[in-house]
């Protein structure tokens, strides 16, 4: 094969290469877009600092609360209420309810989604039950917190938001709190 | 058609290895494209088969003849048949055939890359065949293998498939480093950019579409693969992965891919429709920049397949926005083969009938494209039939039609004999009627709100879909005459003469019909 062959067939093949790495770039490229944007409803994982802003209280907004455990998943996985309003700004503690009615020990991890995604943003987190693995024997049943706020800088078309959970079984998966926080953290 | 060529082992270094080792072994362009061509019009027929099980589903509503299970393993592999299969080494087959000839080239630049890109293509089709035998079937997850279907939901003939795509994956790959390679490198002295025929250019932006989007194809696979066997979660919300995800990178690949099958269709008409209007090209360097854009855009649309999973505004109008653009460039081609036949001397050969049935159909999905762009209105179409007609147009119409066209239009040069006219008309009238029973119909009950993929539907959609039915056999049936056309056509027939065609310019139309085994050994000279 005469050299000059050689070398673009060789070219052609790194970009070949290039774009099955591109392929796989896309993954975090793909997370690192939707957690600047707030696209695709994704939440902060981690914790949200307190120090609040001014409460708006001439403005209300409705949170409704849908809890749902996977189809793999045996808990039973409920909030405490259905819906809440507040006031952008103020803090708030809500209660999700967990029975583990198997006679093992499972251990939970739950995702959070908030819809419309674009007010993924102003939803924040100060402690929630989703940050780490939780783990109930079987039999018993706890109450999961949730502490959050409003942000006040909410857009003024949203009125409600959604924030839904779904509880996966990760016990196969389950080796201590130490990695469940490090595989949160990503 | 391998009787044809060996009558004209005239010259002494036309050894080649006689029976089934003269396949095997070959690096002769001709005998590889003639291979993708056959190779291309049987999975045309078995994808086909396919299609026939589905119309003969659809015929009544209420479950007639199948499984839905097996229903769905139809839709599945006549969808990726029909892509990887029947168009794409159809499209191959053309160019290895072509491409050397019309550039004055003797072979393709990378002869045994070209044998190895060939031969490995029946292998990954035997695997996904094969996959329908096994327990528990083959994939039916759609040609589009969206997440979690192919991971958490799919059966255990998941891994042959994937290992199937990687091969028609690679197999796609060589067969586009080795058009680049020859377009660039094997030239005649002469051949300049802008004098290539346009088949040629809208191959070569094809092949860079193939190598940049093919292995986004790869990789998505691998992912469907190690988050099914092997414990990663990609698409999986459970290990902190995203399904959605799993549609923006198969649509990155897809879109393009889409392109990649209309491209060289919009080449081979721009070759045929001066043929027979006896007139130049109507703006070839305007045809040029045309395909170059749609190439370009074709990487900025890929979220128009996915505006029902939750967009935010913003990005729902960039992509309506982008998809729309695309329709500009694609509206210059229209215009330029009807400029180019304005005040021609037309005639009405089988080639020119395709390539006009094209022309207006092909146009027809570009419009059906348009209004599922609109954001809005495609909450209401998306997943229906009306999406099942625009692309049947745009791919059946367009890209299967071209094929028709150019396999007309090249035969006599490829045997050396006449195809029979007559017979061709036949074909290409019988084709287009039941074509458009079978598809058009499918706009309006897309619009009524059928949903597709599904083996049941609303009794209101008896009619229209029994319609349809029968417009599926009719269509399949007038393919057969296609069958006969070609073998009457390779056994024999009137001597065609070096030119064919009256009207017909390009380096490919000064060698003999049939064109011998070897052509420009010495490059010819180009005004
Ligand atoms: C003016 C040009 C075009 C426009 C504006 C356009 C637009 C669209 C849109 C918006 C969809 C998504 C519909 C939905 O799923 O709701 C779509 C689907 C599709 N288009 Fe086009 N398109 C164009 C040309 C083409 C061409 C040239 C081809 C192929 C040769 C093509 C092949 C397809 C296919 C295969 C699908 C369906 C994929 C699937 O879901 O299985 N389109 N098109
Ligand atoms: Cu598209």
């Amino acid at each position: 094969m005469a050299l000059k062959h050689k070398s673009l067939t060789f070219k052609l093949a790194v970009i070949a290469l290039a774009m099955f790495g591109f392929g796989f770039a896309l993954v975090p490229l793909y997370d690192v877009f939707c957690d600047l944007t707030g696209l695709n409803g994704k939440t902060a994982v981690t914790a949200a600092s307190a120090d609040a802003a001014l409460i708006d209280t001439s403005r209300e907004v409705v949170i409704e609360f849908i809890a749902r455990p996977n189809k793999e998943m045996p808990w039973v996985f409920k909030p405490e209420v259905r819906r809440m309003t507040v006031h952008p700004g103020e803090i708030h503690i809500m209660n999700y309810l967990a029975e583990n009615p198997t006679g093992r020990m499972i251990v939970g991890q739950a995702v959070p989604s908030v819809s419309p995604g674009q007010a993924a943003l102003y939803f924040h987190k100060i402690e929630c039950f989703c940050f780490t693995q939780q783990q109930l024997a079987g039999g018993k049943n706890m109450l999961m917190p949730l502490q959050f706020y409003v942000d006040p800088a909410l857009p003024s078309q949203f009125s409600t938001i959604t924030l839904s959970y779904t509880l996966y079984d990760v016990t196969s998966a389950w080796t201590g709190d130490a990695a469940a926080s490090s595989q949160l953290g990503e | 058609m391998s009787a044809v060529v060996t009558d004209h082992e005239h010259e002494h270094h036309d050894h080649k290895p006689a029976g089934i080792k003269r396949w095997l072994y070959t690096t002769n362009h001709k005998d590889i494209g003639t291979m993708y061509l056959v190779f291309a019009l049987i999975m045309f027929f078995i994808g086909g088969a396919m299609a026939m099980v589905i119309r003969a589903e659809l015929f009544q509503p209420g479950m007639q003849f199948v499984e839905p299970n097996f229903f769905n393993q139809m839709t599945t592999v006549h969808g990726l048949i029909m892509v990887f299969g029947a168009v794409m080494p159809a499209f191959t087959g053309l160019a290895n055939w072509m491409i050397p000839m019309m550039i004055g080239a003797p072979d393709m630049a990378l002869p045994r890359m070209n044998n190895w890109s060939f031969w490995i293509l029946p292998f990954a089709f035997l695997i996904l065949l094969m996959s329908l035998f096994m327990p528990g079937g083959g994939p039916s997850f759609g040609w589009t293998f969206y997440a979690p279907l192919s991971t958490t939901y799919s059966g255990d003939s998941t891994a042959l498939f994937v290992f199937s795509v990687h091969i028609m994956g690679i197999s796609s790959i060589m067969g586009a480093i080795n058009v680049i390679v020859t377009i660039f490198n094997l030239r005649a002295p002469g051949m300049t950019w802008m004098k290539m025929p346009l088949f040629v250019w809208t191959w070569l932006i094809t092949a860079f579409l193939l190598i940049m989007v093919m292995p986004v194809l790869a990789g998505v696979v691998t992912m469907v693969l190690t988050d099914k066997y092997f414990g990663t979660s990609f698409f999986d919300a459970a290990g902190g992965g995203d399904p959605v995800l799993f549609q923006h990178i198969f649509w990155f690949f897809g879109h393009p891919e889409v392109y990649i099958m209309i491209l060289p269709a919009f080449g081979i008409v721009s070759s045929i429709v001066p043929t027979f209007a006896r007139k130049p090209l109507f703006g070839y360097a305007s045809m040029v920049y045309a395909t170059s854009s749609i190439a370009l855009l074709s990487f900025l649309v890929w979220a128009h397949h996915m505006f029902t999973t939750g967009m935010p505004v913003a990005g729902a109008l960039f992509f309506m926005y982008c998809t729309m653009l695309i329709a500009v460039p694609t509206g210059v081609k229209v215009f330029n083969w009807v400029a180019t036949m304005w005040r021609g001397a037309m005639t009405f050969e089988v080639p020119m009938m395709f390539a006009l049935a094209f022309i207006v159909l092909f146009t027809i999905g570009g419009f059906s494209g348009l209004m599922l762009a609109i954001t809005p209105a495609d909450f209401q179409y998306h997943d229906t039939y009306f999406v099942v007609a625009h692309f049947h147009y745009v791919l059946v119409t367009g890209a299967v039609f071209s094929i028709i066209a150019a396999a007309y239009y090249w035969l006599p040069k490829w045997t050396g004999h006449m195809y029979d006219e007559k017979l061709g008309q036949w074909h290409f009238w019988c084709s287009l009627i039941s074509v458009n029973m079978l598809f058009f119909p499918m706009h309006f009950v897309g619009l009524a709100g059928m949903p597709r993929r599904i083996p049941d539907y609303a009794l209101q959609f008896a009619d229209f879909n029994a319609f349809i039915s029968i417009g599926g056999f009719l269509f399949g049936a007038s393919q057969l005459i296609f069958v006969w056309v070609l073998v009457k056509c390779a056994r024999g027939g009137k001597k065609a003469t070096a030119q064919v065609w009256e009207g017909a310019e390009g380096l490919e139309w000064e060698v003999p019909s049939p064109a011998p085994y070897h052509t420009f050994e010495t490059p010819p000279v180009i005004k």
